[in-house]
């Protein structure tokens, strides 16, 4: 079973988030900023991480970077979820790292398509 | 809706499209035809219906008949498909041509994400110097308008698309995000009725028909599939949905839902 963690710092889409991603058959875990979410990936590297832009504490992009440093952390696949929808800070996600980008709101269609485009469902 | 509001769309679709509508769906029923029945400034879809059936209006009629046609909704839907077509069905074909252009044609494009699929895939990855022309017909007025408008919501740009694809090929909208202009012009549209007399319509290299022969009755499946087979250029492709098995016509062992003229029917012709 693959590791998903969301990162987000509202629990309500974490909660959505997880929901969706059990009946698509992932292992969920979840960190509500960056710092925590690196914490987590140091102790369990994840599978898959959908990735929240902005959050207190350390936001998606620079924890996107910071996981890249880390022993296995290039092997993460990485879906920015964010409520920003502006082309050019999609193509930013991307140039960062990121495989795929999510605009929120988000449903369990669209979350299994873009899933399958990062290439893991 | 009354069974009677019901049983007059299925007759309806079913005679002008031959369109398979089963009266007891109502809630596909309400779901489809409660816009139209807005559009048309009803107070419900039962008025809606009432006047379609008092007034005798083709445009009222075919209002009713083209939101009942199957709509399809997502880019790429089958990436494997597409990725054949572009690289190795269309190398293929533009070997064995002479010169002139290849002409595709999307039968029943809905809102264009498919028919623009195959635009992106080609702009990606086409056959180098070979000329291309695209045609896409749908029978659907109101999804023809938007898909040659290229402008698709949120949601739509997320089902199917990959980020990288729409940072790639699109431009931000007022209410969405609006494919390149480039892409836009690479497609040629049409309402085209399926069912009808189309000898006129030209031949085709490739034609991609999905998601609608399920959705035919048998008789109107029949003439669709004659009609387009009839429309393909010798040595042309037929492309259906993955399942399909239609007679008279060769199935590609390797490609599921990739179509060709038998011999004896070319011989035929």
């Amino acid at each position: 079973m693959k590791l998903c963690l969301v990162v987000d710092d509202s629990r309500v889409v974490r909660k959505v988030a997880r929901r969706i991603l059990e009946d698509l058959g992932f292992e969920v875990a979840e960190a509500g900023d960056g710092a925590e979410a690196l914490a987590w990936a140091r102790t369990a590297m994840p599978d898959v991480i959908l990735l929240d832009w902005n959050m207190p504490v350390m936001n998606g992009l620079e924890f996107l970077r910071r996981l890249r440093q880390e022993p296995g952390g290039d092997l993460a696949r990485v879906l920015f979820c964010s409520v920003e929808n502006d082309l050019d800070r999609i193509r930013e996600a991307l140039d960062g790292g990121a495989c795929e980008y999510i605009m929120k709101p988000f449903d369990g269609d669209i979350l299994a398509s873009k899933l399958t485009l990062a290439g893991v469902l | 809706m009354t069974p009677q509001d019901r049983e007059l769309v299925a007759r309806l679709c079913a005679e002008r499209a031959g369109l398979r509508v089963e009266a007891d769906r109502t809630y596909l029923l309400e779901n489809r035809l409660g816009p139209v029945a807005r559009r048309e400034g009803f107070a419900s879809v039962h008025d809606f219906v009432c006047a379609v059936r008092d007034r005798d209006e083709e445009r009222l009629i075919w209002a009713a008949v083209e939101a009942m046609s199957p709509a399809e909704t997502a880019f790429f839907r089958e990436p494997q498909a597409l990725g054949c077509i572009v690289a190795e069905v269309l190398p293929e074909l533009a070997r064995r041509r002479d010169g002139g252009p290849l002409r595709l044609w999307a039968a029943a494009c809905g809102a264009g994400q498919e028919v623009y699929s195959l635009a992106m895939a080609l702009a990606e990855a086409g056959p180098p110097g070979v000329a291309i022309e695209i045609f896409a017909s749908d029978l659907c007025e109101r999804r023809l308008e938007k898909a040659q408008a290229g402008i698709y919501s949120q949601f739509e740009v997320q089902r199917g698309l990959s980020a990288h694809r729409l940072v790639e090929h699109f431009e931000a909208a007022d209410e969405g995000f609006a494919l390149s202009p480039r892409l836009r012009q690479m497609v040629r549209w049409r309402r085209v009725n399926l069912i009808e007399d189309l000898s006129r319509i030209g031949k085709f290299d490739l034609i991609l028909c999905r998601n609608l022969m399920g959705r035919l009755l048998d008789e109107a499946r029949g003439r669709v599939l004659a009609n387009l087979e009839e429309a393909l250029a010798p040595g042309g492709w037929l492309v259906l949905d993955a399942e399909e098995v239609v007679p008279g016509l060769t199935a590609d062992s390797g490609r599921p839902g990739f179509f060709r003229r038998s011999a004896a029917a070319r011989a035929a012709a």
